[in-house]
């Protein structure tokens, strides 16, 4: 009997050692969330001068988990003129899109381990990067859906606004990593990142091209998860609280989830594509350090990103829109020729 | 084992194809073949087609979704007025006739398929459904098409802001 | 090849696990106290008084159509990347072309004020 364990697992190493790792990754990602609240509340009081949350645990430490504790035991009102089914799936989509995007997002380099060549992620697709697209541009749904089911006009109108930015932000997103795709010639994450381990192709970000992609990306970026300044969808002062307006309870929280999953997930990427992914450069190239390292340039990212919404007011849709239209999606393109041209010549 | 995954897949697919049939409001419908495309997907990386399959879901699932579900957002209709739609009687008979055309291609496609060889599949190359793969036929055998299809795209540009613009002044 | 996949498929089942489970516990736990008040579509403590059936701006039509034209384009570019050391000077002029033509295409929405929100 236990040695047909055994047998098992040594037959199905392979197998057994992916289910592990996606069911780490997923719980890890869920266990990474609370904590990014909680960095959040305490640099966005830092930043306007006040304490933030420091009465629940050292530094405030429970005080995302209380809340999600309370947002848990809160009703959950189903207003009576929305269509329930469709009011259920929304938030569902959103975390769903949110966690499965971030499953081939790689975190170290492969390495041995029980004599199987691995690495730390779930998988390790051809076109990686692709896949984060296709996965993550569904999430729209969740916005268009909370939006229609709600019945409220502020929801409706907060939808159709955040699935209309989210699109035009797509576009300049892609051509923005075609540009890294173009230099390193691969859609394989885990490939973009060797491509830039030694030193005359170290960093993407210090190529001339690449580094406007690297700010067009980043901005696309932040349109893309929600965040200030391009926050749109939670115009409190028009919109009440845009598409979210019905949502109550643990259902409203889980639209925060999907924001802040997709945070950690855009920050990985721009890691992974422009900032060296794992590499040190000077430190031994361990499994460890590199997910230390990696670790460390996407908090540094996600504390950029925060930095960010204290620091500048919210903009207006309509310059929204021509922003992402008129200036990012021209440059895009023209950059992503620039950057073909250098190759070519 | 593979049939062991094709099974449910397509099983679901063709749930979601009569979902979005019968489901009486167009979001359901909607969504319905949103699903049967994120299913469609499923079907391609099981026959290897892993390009095609996140093509499937990019182009299909994740932009010309998104135009219907803006359409329906903008119409807005409610649901009165969908009833009024669809009791019109023409709207009865075209549908019969499309069915029926349907049904015909249908077991045309049956018919060929029931004469290919389906126990022998051909042998397919390492690379097959990859992205290097699909790209080299795209630019070097089919490169004609390829430019043509930009005149396509830009033709729906343009027939797209007429047709905006005329509502708008 | 399908290897791969696995990670990524019981990262799907578990994210439909994880999210449905949400949804369903907040369900169960929390309280049920309804009266109509409550249960009304929320208007600033007002009954409702625009109803959201209306008609929206074509605008965002047209943003989703052009959406959906250069999410196309951005798809063909892919394999182009992948290839480009490969396709050479060949595949820049081809590429080239098939830009050119649809930054016309741009530059006739954008002087036509489709891109234009006011």
């Amino acid at each position: 009997m236990i040695d047909g364990i055994f047998q098992f697992i040594d037959e199905n190493t392979y197998l057994l050692l992916g289910i592990i790792k996606a069911v780490v990754i997923a719980s890890a990602l869920l266990g990474v969330v609370p904590l990014l609240v909680w960095l959040e509340r305490r640099l966005m009081g830092r930043f306007q001068v006040r304490l933030g949350p420091n009465r629940v645990g050292p530094y405030g430490l429970g005080q995302p988990i209380s809340d999600s504790i309370k947002l848990l035991f809160k009703e959950s009102i189903i207003q009576n003129s929305a269509d329930k089914f469709l009011f259920h799936l929304a938030p569902v989509v959103v975390v769903f899109t949110a966690i499965v995007s971030f499953a081939v997002i790689p975190m170290t380099g492969p390495f041995e381990l029980f004599g199987e060549k691995m690495g730390l992620w779930a998988s390790n697709i051809n076109s990686g990067i692709l896949f984060v697209f296709a996965i993550s541009g569904m999430g729209i749904y969740g916005m268009v859906l909370a939006g229609l089911s709600s019945n409220n006009k502020y929801s409706l109108m907060g939808g159709l606004r955040s699935s209309a930015q989210m699109i035009s932000y797509e576009l300049t997103l892609g051509l923005a990593a075609l540009c890294v795709i173009v230099h390193t010639g691969s859609l394989n994450l885990v490939d973009m990142v060797e491509r830039q381990n030694s030193w005359p192709n170290a960093l993407n970000l210090l190529n001339p091209p690449l580094m406007i992609a690297f700010v067009l990306f980043f901005i696309a970026g932040i349109a893309e998860t929600n965040r200030a300044p391009f926050d749109l969808p939670e115009a409190e002062q028009e919109l009440v609280a845009g598409f979210h307006t019905e949502y109550t309870g643990m259902k409203f929280a889980m639209f925060f989830m999907g924001e802040y999953i997709n945070m950690v997930t855009m920050s990985a990427l721009i890691t992974l594509m422009f900032l060296g992914g794992w590499n040190t450069y000077i430190l031994p190239d361990w499994a460890i350090i590199g997910f230390v390292a990696f670790a460390f340039k996407v908090s540094f990212l996600l504390c950029v990103f925060i930095w960010l919404r204290s620091t500048f007011p919210r903009i207006r849709y309509d310059r929204l829109m021509t922003f992402g239209w008129k200036f990012l999606l021209p440059i895009a393109i023209v950059n992503l020729f620039l950057e073909a041209a250098i190759r070519v010549i | 084992m593979e049939l062991l995954i094709f099974y449910p897949l397509a099983g679901f697919c063709v749930l979601m194809g009569l979902g979005v049939i019968i489901s009486s409001s167009p979001i359901n419908s909607a969504l319905s073949l949103i699903a049967m495309m994120m299913g469609l997907a499923g079907v391609f990386v099981l026959q290897q087609a892993h390009f095609l399959a996140i093509l499937q879901i990019i182009v299909y699932a994740g932009a010309i979704m998104v135009l219907f579900m803006f359409v329906i957002m903008l119409l807005n209709l409610k649901s009165a007025e969908e009833d009024t739609w669809s009791i019109r009687p023409q709207n009865t008979y075209v549908s019969v006739l499309t069915g029926f055309l349907a049904l015909g291609a249908l077991y045309k496609i049956a018919c060929v398929i029931s004469q290919a060889k389906l126990d022998s599949p051909a042998a397919v190359p390492d690379d097959f459904g990859t992205v290097v793969r699909v790209g080299t036929t795209l630019f070097t055998d089919f490169v004609l098409p390829f430019e043509v299809a930009s005149i396509l795209l830009l033709a729906a540009m343009v027939g797209a802001v007429v047709l905006a613009k005329n509502k708008i002044d | 090849m399908l290897e791969q996949y696995i990670g990524a498929t019981v990262m799907f089942i578990m994210a439909i696990g994880i999210a449905c489970g949400m949804v369903f516990m907040t369900s169960v736990l929390g309280p049920k106290r309804h009266f109509a008040e409550k249960m009304e579509p929320f208007e600033c403590g007002e009954k409702q008084i625009v109803s959201p059936h209306q008609r929206f701006s074509v605008k965002f039509y047209l943003v989703a159509v052009l959406f959906v034209l250069f999410d196309i384009e951005a798809v063909f570019f892919f394999p182009w990347a992948i290839l480009f050391k490969k396709l050479g000077m060949f595949g820049f002029v081809e590429m080239l072309f098939f830009i050119i033509i649809l930054g016309v295409g741009l530059c006739y929405v954008w002087i036509k004020g489709g891109l234009d929100w006011e």
